[in-house]
């Protein structure tokens, strides 16, 4: 095995195991007529049946490495090193050797299974092309092999399901429907890029343990990538951490997360919100006869069906409550209607029964002129850090929009108040006429969370405010976010998908499930002994990034599911 | 990629993400651009050129100044006796005049009704981009030759059929574009801050939709032009003794042999300022967009 120069070399394979060997790798884009590298002299090897990630950052070039094994980078590449698979060297192999390797031996599995199907020929169809594009076999052998392959990757009723096509299947059907297309050839190696990223953390589960059953049964190796430090813990045997196109550490699962080497390596583990045992968010009793911020009692929304049909009803009868300085995660599954919620709160979408009362007023019921006071009392932080910025605005602008719209101050205090509060949210006043495009995903979602504050509410919806950034940002963010909730003491309906962030800065957790309340209380009491069985699941389906407690977790989801 | 990449090293607080270039005045960064700064000066030029026409052209459009069909004057003699670059100057008033009239009363009424569509959405939109699609379901010149028929063949009819009928170009494209932006998280921003609905499709949806727009109306006024020309051509729009430049192509076709120059000023002319439109269009279309700030320039 070769390991890159800057790694801890550690030796688990033989050459005779080794199946593919990328060896000082370096690939470089053609931008405008100039080579940027995006990868630089990596080196990296899989044995046999081995399940190898490569972790790290966006733009830390592990997708580029591993897309450069099958050529699938485009015309403005250029590799150069050695990549060996068996005993082929597949740099500089021309397209129709290639080919016979593509999805035979080397299969690959996509973030995205949407748009890694296509749309317009059924689950059926795709996996009999994919099978007889290698192998010439009958059309009803490539069914009946179908069939069995979508049995395989449990789809429930295949027989139905061969038919369908893919926009009527759930996310986690399809992402199956596209790993059996993937192993439909028996490869030696599956790369698998991201493949649980863009799915709840149920089904992710679900996912990797048919990772995990196939890479046992069909004896593949299997190449992860991701920046999920819980799913390296999960699925890895050995880790490649990646960092601005360059190797930084490679080692055996446990060692690296019981013995990062690498300072990076340190950083990016301990950047993971996770809540250390003992620590809690202090449940200060300063204002323990503070008032209620928020009210939500029996919210129901219904978003109206189209010509006559019936709507669909996203929140049954929701109460919750949110006490003077507190922190509220609402956690959920994506369809759970939890962002709903937020949005019915500022008033985005209608309730269409029940109340909700912001500092003791029925904003339900509040005409849009009684409703006008009552707005800087509460704002909203988003999401997207790609949108939640008008692009025509310096950021300046951005976060004077609100003062100057609920008339505020006048121009030089808001021009004041925009400085004090890029200073808050650390950065730096001069760039207050800088624009949207400027700036980072995380500095952006500090300009969103500058603008949220700029009236100093008393309420702030944060709907995943974290979920779009990589991991040591999000980590910035919201050690940011916990520090001005403790400064300004405002409380906040925090919606998240995930249970860490959520256990590091709610005083209390509320879960839903297709729109309806399933549990609520005090947030170590939820997460650490869950009352009911879906939360239970929630909990276990959610990897923790320590190799010997995640493998404890999965026994305790393999008995809830089996 | 407009994003710098972000990673634990990078600490806090974070370093700017490029130098601090870019940010000249809005004329420099025009003058910068060669091509748009020479379409835009051409412009500058026939727009001065027909406003002031009647103190520019050296004879009035009407007189006889010479012997029919000669080289006399700078441009030559037309079948009547009359100056050809008088008419050329007085001809570009008129035919500039009628293209910008038609194409502000589309672009106004288009983009506001596109605007209405796209945000308010339901039965709003569905109302009015049917009547859209009524108006695109006729032929142009058909339609043009009917309304300018009935109503007789005067200029302001013509700048009204014109206008009229170039309503759906801004209304779809804005439509299209104000789907797509009313869901972004900053117009929600918008909403929850509390501003107006007038206000968020001025301020806010507006200038984010107004790239494809500038491109509309440069792209229209070229098509207008053309379209004036047609109408005059076929005797609809501009009546002698007036000229437009399309009513100079249409008579300067019967002297192609005689004298070439007659179809040719005009036809030339024409397609000059259709260019020059296109040109400048793009490049507005850059340089008002902050994004493209300090990349082409």
């Amino acid at each position: 095995m070769t390991t890159g120069t800057t790694t801890g070399t550690e030796t688990g394979t033989t050459p005779s195991d080794t199946i593919l060997a990328v060896e000082r790798l370096s690939v470089d884009f053609q931008i405008a007529g100039e080579w940027t590298p995006a990868v630089k002299d990596v080196s990296f090897s899989v044995a046999k049946g081995e399940v190898v990630a490569l972790v790290g950052e966006s733009g830390s070039g592990k997708s580029v490495s591993s897309m450069s094994v099958l050529g699938l980078l485009g015309p403005n590449a250029r590799r150069r090193g050695s990549i060996r698979f068996g005993g082929t060297e597949l740099l500089g192999l021309d397209e129709e050797a290639l080919r016979a390797i593509r999805g035979r031996r080397i299969a690959m599995i996509f973030q995205e299974p949407m748009t890694a199907l296509n749309p317009v020929y059924t689950i059926g169809e795709q996996i009999v092309e994919a099978i007889q594009c290698h192998e010439p076999v009958p059309a009803a052998e490539a069914r009946a092999r179908t069939l069995e392959l979508l049995k395989k990757v449990g789809i429930p009723e295949p027989e139905r399901r061969m038919h369908s096509y893919p926009h009527q299947l759930s996310g986690g059907q399809r992402q199956r429907a596209m790993i059996a297309m993937a192993v439909s050839g028996s490869p030696e190696v599956i790369i698998a890029d991201e493949p649980t990223t863009a799915l709840d953390v149920t089904v992710q589960a679900e996912i990797l343990e048919l990772l995990r059953r196939l890479r046992e049964d069909l004896g593949s190796a299997v190449v992860i990538i991701t920046h999920d430090m819980g799913v390296v813990a999960d699925l890895a045997d050995r880790v490649v951490v990646m960092r601005e196109g360059q190797v930084v550490e490679e080692a055996p699962v446990t060692r690296l997360f019981s013995d990062p080497r690498h300072e990076y390596t340190r950083k990016l583990l301990s950047a993971v919100p996770r809540q250390q045992p003992g620590e809690e968010p202090e449940a200060d009793a300063g204002d323990a006869g503070g008032s209620t911020t928020l009210r939500v009692a029996d919210l129901e929304v219904e978003y109206p069906g189209r010509l006559g049909r019936k709507g669909f009803k996203a929140v049954h009868g929701v109460s919750v409550t949110i006490e003077k300085g507190k922190v509220l995660g609402l956690v959920g599954e994506s369809g759970s209607g939890k962002s709903t919620i937020g949005r019915a709160i500022v008033g985005l979408v209608r309730a269409s029964a029940g109340s909700i009362e912001i500092c003791g007023q029925d904003v339900t019921s509040l005409k849009p002129k009684e409703l006008r006071g009552l707005r800087r009392k509460y704002s909203m932080v988003f999401q997207d850090p790609g949108s939640s910025l008008n692009p025509r605005l310096s950021i300046g602008d951005s976060i004077a929009a609100p003062m100057i719209v609920n008339r505020y101050a006048d121009r030089r205090a808001v021009q004041q108040r925009v400085l004090d509060l890029l200073d808050q949210v650390e950065l730096p006043t001069g760039w207050a006429d800088r624009f949207p495009h400027e700036l980072s995903g995380g500095q952006r979602q500090r300009v969103g969370i500058a603008r949220a504050l700029a009236l100093d509410p008393e309420l702030l919806i944060a709907d995943e405010p974290t979920s779009a950034l990589d991991v040591s940002v999000q980590a910035t963010v919201l050690r940011l976010f916990q520090d001005l909730q403790d400064r300004l003491g405002f409380s906040c309906l925090f919606i998240s998908h995930d249970l860490g962030v959520v256990e590091l800065l709610s005083h209390d957790v509320a879960v839903l499930q297709h729109g309806r309340l399933v549990e609520s209380g005090p947030a170590r009491d939820v997460l650490r002994d869950p009352r009911t069985d879906y939360t239970r699941r929630l909990i276990a389906a959610a990897p923790v990034p320590d190799p010997v407690e995640q493998a404890e977790r999965r026994r305790l989801w393999r008995e809830m599911a089996g | 990629m407009a994003t710098a990449p972000e990673s634990v090293a990078q600490a806090l607080p974070d370093t700017p993400s490029r130098a601090n270039g870019g940010r000249k005045p809005f004329f420099k960064r025009m003058l910068a651009n060669r091509r748009t700064s020479v379409a835009g000066a051409f412009l500058l030029l026939i727009v001065v050129v027909a406003v002031l026409a009647p103190l520019i052209a050296p004879h009035d459009y009407r007189d006889i100044v010479g012997k029919p069909l000669t080289s006399g004057g700078t441009l030559g003699i037309d079948d009547f006796g009359r100056d050809v670059l008088s008419r050329l100057i007085i001809g570009l008033r008129t035919s500039l005049g009628v293209a910008v009239s038609a194409v502000l009363v589309a672009g106004v009424i288009g983009v506001a009704l596109g605007l209405v569509a796209g945000y308010v959405g339901r039965w709003v939109s569905t109302i009015i981009m049917r009547g859209i699609d009524v108006l695109l379901s006729f032929p142009p010149i058909v339609l043009a030759i009917a309304v300018v028929a009935i109503l007789g063949p005067a200029l302001v009819n013509v700048v009204l059929v014109i206008g009229v009928l170039y309503i759906p170009r801004f209304t779809r494209i804005v439509y299209s574009q104000v789907l797509s932006i009313r869901s972004m998280e900053y117009v929600e921003a918008s909403k929850i801050m509390g501003t107006r609905p007038a206000d968020i499709l001025a301020k806010t949806i507006l200038p984010n939709v107004s790239a494809p727009i500038i491109v509309q109306l440069s792209l229209s006024v070229s098509f207008a032009i053309q379209m004036e020309a047609g109408l005059s051509f076929l005797g609809l729009g501009a009546q002698p003794p007036l000229p437009s430049l399309g009513t100079m192509v249409g008579a300067g076709r019967d002297f192609l042999e005689v004298q070439p120059t007659l179809l040719i000023y005009p036809s030339v002319l024409i397609i000059l300022v259709v260019l020059a439109l296109n040109v400048f269009g793009d490049g507005m279309r850059d340089l008002l967009d902050p994004r493209h700030r300090g990349k082409n320039s």
